[in-house]
């Protein structure tokens, strides 16, 4: 069976520092270089990476937000990579998104009803007798109050809002739901609740997910997948129960060693800390990018960029000197 | 469902009434007829409106012409006979000095003149303003740039220089375009040198404000559902620009009106024995030292206007202002 999702080889680079004199762009953001990865339907793809390594590009690419430069976006083997129009618009209702920041992505001036009301009213799935009924429907599958529906999202906190944007999400009844670090804005106590609620729906829906985040504690639960992001490349991915117990790319096992983990006495890991910053997007490193923070680079590192290889149990890595447990 | 998310929505019980969808110009209503001081506002301005409209039948009915010459209420020497500038039975607020004409019922009908310009001007320059804003912010790039200098060479003008000087030649040309001649005339010009002045102002705030709100998320969440253009203008910005639109009108519109007083006095705009407040503000203090009253009346006037017009502003910005809302719905 072939994935729901499928893309390859995505690839969208921004303009950067216009020169006011010439009107032509002194340099270029490689944001995502590269992408390709599946998702099948009703599972989870984790994406992991630190800040500026293109997740909110690559969502933003997957919900088509805005366009690729190169690469193709398979859904439900349909190419909507370059898809417009009336075609376009009836690929939204599959693939929707949520995003990080619940104040910004809420519209003030909308009460909580309007806001999940207005997918249905763009596409017109709902007539309009229905559809005060099925956004109170929604409300109550997010774990909100349908009496709230005259609610402005500054009366709600910011939970509340997140269930909101997810409630607006589910209007279309998607396959896929982007969901760009949902949590990260969000109170630890908070997140572990709206972590529920998403895996909830998504037994209860069987949705799809592609769940980003920036480190690999907040996917670990919900994802059936992960892939690790730098530098607008994915560096590692596979199953996350093998990647989780078996990371072999350097900086898998440094994001790894961040996540907390209970465990007793002699199993314990040594934490390794990364040092140096996220080099520039707009002029990384030569051969492999993560070279100026690893602690294995070599020669070859500087001089060959590794491809991302088949680890030998359905897992892929891109480094030169993978760690693979026999 | 599952055990989690019913934990979770305890409050909301299935006796309670029916939850209606209100729309938010509903919701909008309902807080500003919370807000006394912002609807006895509205009840002053809708006083001076039905004035303005009804002057000339009032006047009649009352007796009292504005142009009508009333030498008998004067004295030897042109001044009002009795107290407060001559206030009577025939003249309640009294009368002009020097001409006899009654003041209550030139108030009358320069409320006519001053709420024209006032109005006029105000839809005038807030509706360029906020097409030109818009565009500005929409479309970044040329049309932006073009916009934003056109702004700054407007306001580099010295406008009121301008206004003087181009008072005779612009008259003219207008009239001479068909414009009918006299007071019409001048009072188009006053419209016309307010708009191409006044909108630079209204068209930066919401060229500032629409930058900002094209970033923020919920525009590409519309985005993601297939949202139009149009509903992305209309739907999600403009809900969030009425604030300013409203705030710029409410403070426009009594400025407008001061504006055309000012004008008046410096005579142009409007001339007698036409009635406005701004001739009776620039006759009257000719005559301050012998009939005080009579400066007293316009200004007072005036002022009550424009705040009961501030007043009323604000209310409508709290009320289009969700976060405004003090009281637990
Ligand atoms: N519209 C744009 N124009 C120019 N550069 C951009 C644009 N959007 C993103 N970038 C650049 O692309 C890179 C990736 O950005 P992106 O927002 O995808 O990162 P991210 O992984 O989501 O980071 P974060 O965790 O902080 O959200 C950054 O260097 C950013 O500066
Ligand atoms: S390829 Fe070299 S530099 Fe890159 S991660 Fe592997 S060891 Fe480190
Ligand atoms: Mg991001």
């Amino acid at each position: 069976m072939s994935p729901l999702l499928e893309v390859t080889d995505l690839k969208k680079y921004f303009a950067t520092g216009t020169s006011k004199l010439l009107h032509r762009p002194t340099g270029q953001v490689k944001a995502v270089d590269g992408v390709s990865l599946s998702v099948e339907a009703g599972q989870t793809l984790g994406i992991v990476g630190e800040s500026g390594c293109g997740k909110s590009t690559l969502a933003r690419i997957l919900t088509r937000l805005i366009d690729v430069d190169s690469g193709s976006i398979v859904l439900n083997g349909v190419d909507i990579t370059k898809l417009r129009g009336a075609g376009l618009q009836k690929v939204r209702r599959d693939i929707q998104i949520i995003f990080q920041d619940p104040y910004n992505s809420l519209n003030p001036r909308h009460s909580a009803g309007q806001i999940i009301a207005t997918p249905m009213q763009i596409q017109k799935t709902v007539s309009k007798k229905d559809e005060v009924l099925r956004v109170k429907e929604l409300l109550e599958l997010v774990g909100l109050n349908p009496e709230h529906y005259n609610r402005f999202p500054h009366e709600f906190s910011g939970g509340q809002r997140q269930r909101i944007g997810i409630a607006r999400s589910l209007a279309l009844q998607p396959k896929i739901i982007v969901a760009d670090e949902p949590v990260s804005a969000l109170d630890v106590s908070i997140q572990a609740q709206i972590l529920n609620l998403l895996e909830d729906l998504q037994r209860d829906l069987g949705i799809a997910f592609v769940f980003i985040a920036h480190d690999l504690s907040v996917v670990r639960h919900i994802a059936d997948k992960v892939a690790v992001m730098y530098l607008g490349k994915i560096v590692e991915m596979g199953s996350s129960k093998v990647i989780y117990a078996n990371a072999t790319h350097p900086y898998t096992k440094a994001l790894m060693s961040a996540v907390p983990v209970a465990k007793t006495g002699t199993d314990r890991k040594t934490r390794i800390l990364l040092t140096g910053d996220v080099p520039s997007p707009i002029d990384p490193p030569s051969g492999c990018r993560f070279r100026t923070r690893c602690w294995k680079a070599q020669d070859i590192c500087e001089k060959l960029e590794p491809d991302l290889m088949d680890r030998g149990d359905g897992c892929v890595s891109a480094c030169h000197f993978p760690e693979i447990k026999a | 469902m599952n055990k989690k998310v019913k934990l979770l929505d305890e409050g909301a019980s299935k006796t309670d009434s029916p939850v209606t969808g209100l729309s938010p110009g509903r919701l909008a209503l309902d807080r500003f007829r919370r807000d006394k001081v912002a609807v006895w506002s509205l009840y002053v301005v809708c006083f001076f409106v039905f004035i303005a409209i009804f002057a000339p039948v009032l006047t009649t009915l009352f007796n009292i012409s504005p142009y009508t010459l009333d030498r008998r209420a004067l004295n030897d020497y042109g001044n009002p006979l009795g107290r407060f500038g001559g206030v009577s039975w025939n003249h309640p607020l009294g009368v002009e000095p020097g001409t006899g004409r009654d003041i209550l019922g030139r108030l009358m009908y320069g409320a006519r003149v001053s709420l024209l310009i006032g109005f006029i001007g105000t839809i005038v320059t807030t509706s360029v303003g906020l097409t030109l804003g818009m565009l500005a912010g929409l479309r970044k790039g040329f049309v932006d740039s073009l916009i934003t200098r056109l702004a700054d060479v407007t306001l580099a003008f010295p406008s009121l220089l301008l206004i003087i000087a181009l008072n005779r030649p612009l008259t003219q040309r207008l009239e001479s375009i068909g414009v009918p001649e006299g007071n019409f005339a001048r009072m188009t010009y006053i419209i016309l040198v307010l708009t191409v002045f006044g909108w630079v102002y209204m068209a930066r705030l919401i060229r500032a404000q629409v930058l900002s709100l094209r970033e923020r998320e919920f525009i590409e969440a519309a985005q993601s559902f297939g949202a139009s253009n149009g509903h992305l203008i209309f739907k999600q910005l403009l809900p969030n620009l009425w604030a300013q639109v409203i705030v710029f009108a409410t403070l426009s519109l009594p400025g407008y009106v001061a504006v055309e007083a000012s004008l008046s006095f410096l005579g142009i705009g409007l001339m007698a024995p036409a009635a406005s407040w701004g001739i009776m503000l620039g006759d009257s203090v000719r005559y301050y030292r012998v009939d005080p009253t009579y400066l007293l009346i316009p200004g007072v006037t005036l002022m009550i206007l424009v705040m009961a017009f501030n007043l009323m502003g604000d209310g409508l910005r709290d009320a289009v202002d969700p976060k405004s809302d003090k009281q637990q719905l």
